[in-house]
């Protein structure tokens, strides 16, 4: 088959730091090629490369692409020539309709005028091709992430699009979501679209990946081919630069006695008051036990977490969270964290932390008593904190003033720990905890989770990777549509078993 | 986007005096801009600006615009913006006028009236901004046309005045000499002036010390914990020119009429704010508030109380900010702080705040209201016209603003 897309010898360098070091890819036409690597191995830099985000002059080394060299100046340059970039952050503007969205920019229209019937055919037939059933005249913000990431590749689609780049494109979906947009991406290929995909997502990678390509530290490290099969050891091995056989630490498994028990949970919709969205919840929390919440997006694990953590979602909240046997006050966020709950959110940039502060400001933050007297705070005491967490956590920053807007996603959810940690919690609830960080850095929470359990903290575990809760956890709780299904032991509990809870109901 | 710089290893972060610079740009390019702003104006005015009698002049005149910017400041860094402060100083002023000249009220009880009037009229508006979530854009501006109202109608349109001297005191007064005039006398014949306050001369001495010796034991510290923190020669030379000012300012004061009691009440005020927002739990709060609310909530901050409190806080600097102006008017008029709700706001603009909240300073906010109070006594000086004046301090603020955007962007 023929290259559509060589680059060769790609050097960046920012002050300081060499983001990509003599990078070498090759993309052939109609094939599905998978770039992984670590969060700051180098996946981005190369993409905006390629499309002209850095302009041609900004880099060393030559882009070939179909079949000619190419100097993309801008992202329209590379975008006029059918690359596509789709971000992880989705682009859309929630308040406009799917059609409005999928041709913004690029409307269907005489002399600025938009020709609405045009614009509505067009994008019936893009939906059609993505598989999506809405009307074109559905607000982007009333479908889930998971069909808006269907927009985005209709809107690719309307492009004519010849090379089309998901970043991350399953980070924010469900398991059947994502394997929807997986095979979409099949599908495209067999219609003649050649597809690159960053993903941290192995199994993902070997389901429609053709070629792989690993990076690492800015550098191209491996090249491997699906027909002579994907290994997702070898993968991972390259990734991270050492073996990695084991994926999740081992902890000895001791539960001590009951720490938190909820029982009778029952939450109403905050806007649709004749919504219940948490039915009849009980459950409860060892010592020393990590125990995961499974269940699909929208299945109310969120919406549980925060409920009991300080009223902070839902309305005509009823029921009774004890520790230790006695009832607590949880009504309050502040009643919540004195009580000993902690809640690391699930969406760490917009509700865990203040991106334009400082590693320390963000550490104290949920604890100031603890570093103040009187009201007025000991600076010198806090930098101690901060660098007592950083140390124990090793978090990578050249130092605790460091803004932590600058940090990996891997060193900034490390941040969210420790202030969680410096409040002394009893009961930790994690939501999605490894959400967007690469293999090397979740092995390290992990761990430290695994540090936390051991020291017989109470650990409540949601996530969205099946195997991450089988790994980590000793007993699972299976959510669906508000109400837990089951209940299963670590022995028990299996991909199947917990999908096929969810779906029996 | 998933690429950091800092990636786990310090070497993105390239130490030295170029880098550490460009990252403060801000910081030090305010105070050399009011540098050279003063000495611009210095030079044009052939050395009128400096005179001790106008160092005085430019205490007086924008001691309110410094009382409420302090105020605005927290309102601005926790995310909102007060834009009664202008009507609110003009009412309290009608207030305290036709309590004191109309009913005859003893001044304290005037004064405190008038203060919690302010912290009730700050309540009033701050309970829909925090407990309602109503953009305090439209709370406020709702406010600025309620209380220009309230003015009008409490004056009946008419100007009430003139207050009785001990009220004149607030503004126009002076804090006596710690040392009786012939003790001084010796002195001002060695400075070769008429006469030589020494209280002044020697509060500022002590001023500059305390900021110097705070300095030192901030880096000291910092070292302690091995932050890399300001280069040392930045230091020096930030600090010399702080001092130098100081020192300069105080003797000027000091050759004149001495202390004026605004001032006292007004350093007083700047140093209290500046310390309850860089060093206390409360401040710390209201810049977590600024940064992120969603966030602060969930780490157990009570956003809408603090909301709730620095409406309160403006309410009052307000309500003092209109005492101090009709003590200097020496007459409350219907007009008095028409406007001025837009001469705080860019002072803390142009002192680095940032309109989404999260970041600005106090000292920042004090040297953007000198900046502009420069400004407009320098022009008044040269005898620029109003017309000019308004286009240029509009012109400043902009391009403040496009300073800070600039340079941020560079960092990005």
């Amino acid at each position: 088959m023929t290259l559509l897309l060589e680059m060769r010898e790609i050097t960046k360098e920012f002050p300081g730091v060499k983001a990509l070091d003599r990078v070498n890819l090759s993309v052939r036409k109609g094939e599905i090629h998978a770039i992984c690597g670590e969060n700051g191995a180098g996946k981005s830099t190369l993409m905006k490369v390629l499309s002209g985000v850095y302009p041609a002059g900004s880099y060393d080394g030559e882009i070939h692409y179909d079949g000619a060299l190419a100097q993309f100046r801008t992202l329209r340059d590379s975008e006029d020539r059918g690359i596509v970039i789709i971000h992880q952050e989705l682009a859309l503007v929630p308040q406009l309709s799917i059609a409005e969205n999928i041709f913004l920019g690029n409307e269907r229209q005489t002399g600025g005028v938009i020709q609405w019937q045009e614009t509505f055919r067009r994008t019936e037939e893009l939906l059609a091709k993505v598989g999506l059933r809405d009307a074109p005249g559905t607000l982007v913000d009333s479908i889930g992430v998971g069909k808006q990431q269907l927009v985005e590749i209709a809107k690719a689609l309307s492009k004519d699009v010849k090379l089309l780049i998901l970043d991350e494109p399953t980070a924010a979906l469900q398991e059947n979501d994502s394997r929807k947009l997986l095979d979409l991406m099949l599908e495209l290929k067999a219609q003649g679209v050649t597809c690159i995909i960053i993903s941290h997502k192995l199994n993902e990678v070997r389901y429609v990946a053709d070629t792989v390509t690993v990076i690492r530290d800015g550098m191209a490290v491996s090249r491997l081919d699906a027909a002579q099969g994907l290994e997702e050891d070898q993968i991972v091995r390259d990734m991270v630069g050492r073996d990695m056989s084991q994926r999740y630490p081992d902890r000895p498994r001791h539960a001590g006695e009951t720490v938190l028990e909820v029982a009778d949970w029952n939450v109403w919709h905050p806007e649709h008051a004749e919504r219940q969205v948490i039915h009849d919840i009980s459950f409860n929390v060892r010592a020393g036990e990590v125990v995961g919440i499974a269940g699909l997006m929208g299945s109310g694990r969120t919406e549980l977490a925060m409920s009991i953590f300080g009223q902070s979602w839902g309305r005509g909240i009823s029921g009774e969270v004890r520790l230790h046997g006695q009832p607590v006050d949880v009504s309050k966020v502040d009643r919540a964290i004195k009580s000993g709950l902690a809640y690391v959110t699930e969406d760490r940039k917009t509700l865990g932390l203040i991106l334009d502060e400082t590693i320390r400001f963000n550490t104290t933050l949920a604890h100031l008593d603890g570093v103040s007297a009187r009201g007025v705070l000991n600076e010198a005491e806090e930098t101690e904190v901060a660098e007592r967490y950083r140390r124990a956590l090793a978090t990578r920053t050249p130092s605790v003033m460091q803004e932590v807007g600058n940090l990996s996603g891997g060193n900034q959810q490390k941040v969210v720990l420790a202030k969680w940690l410096f409040t002394s919690p009893e009961v930790l609830i994690l939501d999605e905890p490894t959400r967007g960080i690469d293999v090397g850095a979740k092995y390290e929470i992990y761990s430290i989770i695994n540090d936390l359990s051991a020291q017989g903290k109470a650990v409540v575990m949601i996530s969205s990777e099946m195997p991450e809760l089988l790994g980590m956890c000793d007993r699972i709780y299976v959510m669906n549509e508000g109400a837990f299904v089951g209940e299963l032991s670590a022995a028990e509990a299996s991909q199947e078993r917990i999908m096929s809870l969810i779906v029996s109901e | 986007m998933t690429m950091h710089t800092a990636e786990g290893t310090g070497q993105a972060e390239p130490q030295g005096l170029r880098s550490y610079l460009r990252r403060h740009m801000r910081e030090y390019g305010l105070l050399f801009a009011l540098i050279a702003i003063m000495a611009f104006f210095q030079v044009v005015t052939g050395g009128t600006l400096l005179r001790p009698v106008n160092i005085t002049n430019l205490f007086l005149q924008n001691s309110y615009i410094i009382i409420m910017a302090l105020g605005m400041l927290i309102v601005i860094v926790s995310g909102n913006i007060d834009l009664s402060v202008g009507s609110v100083l003009g009412f309290i002023g009608a207030f305290a006028a036709v309590m004191v000249v109309e009913w005859d009220m003893p001044i304290s009880v005037t004064i405190f009236a008038s203060l919690v009037l302010g912290g009730l009229i700050g309540a009033a508006q701050g309970y829909w901004v925090a407990y309602w979530a109503i953009p305090s854009f439209i709370v406020t501006l709702a406010g600025m046309l309620v209380f220009r109202g309230a003015s009008l109608l409490l004056l009946q349109g008419q100007s009430v005045g003139p207050f009785p001297a001990e009220f004149q005191l607030l503004s126009t007064g002076f804090v006596p000499d710690i040392l009786p005039r012939e003790a001084t006398a010796g002195l001002a014949e060695l400075f070769g002036v008429r006469n030589f306050n020494v209280l002044a001369m020697g509060l500022g001495v002590i001023v500059a010390t305390v900021i110097v010796w705070l300095g030192l034991r901030e880096r000291a510290r910092d070292k302690a914990y091995g932050i890399e923190g300001e280069p040392i020669n930045f230091f020096w030379v930030r600090n010399i020119i702080v001092l130098g000012a100081l020192l300069f300012l105080s003797y000027k004061i000091a050759t004149f009429r001495g202390l004026p009691n605004v001032l006292v009440t007004m350093g007083v005020l700047i140093i209290i704010y500046a310390f309850v927002t860089q060093k206390t739990v409360i401040g710390r709060r209201i810049y977590a508030l600024g940064g992120n609310r969603k966030a602060a909530k969930l780490s157990g901050i009570k956003t809408e109380r603090l909301t709730f409190l620095a409406f309160v806080n403006m309410g009052v600097l307000a309500a003092l900010a209109g005492l101090v102006f009709a003590a200097r008017l020496n007459t409350a008029t219907p007009k008095a702080g028409f406007g001025m709700e837009l001469d705080v706001i860019a002072a803390v603009f142009i002192g680095g705040a940032s309109m989404s909240g999260g970041s600005g300073k106090i000292v920042g906010a004090v040297v953007g209201a000198f900046i502009m109070g420069v400004m407009n006594n320098g022009m008044s000086i040269m005898g620029i016209g109003i017309d000019y004046q308004q286009m240029i301090k509009g012109l400043v603020l902009l391009a403040a603003v496009i300073f800070d955007v600039y340079n941020r962007q560079k960092q990005g």
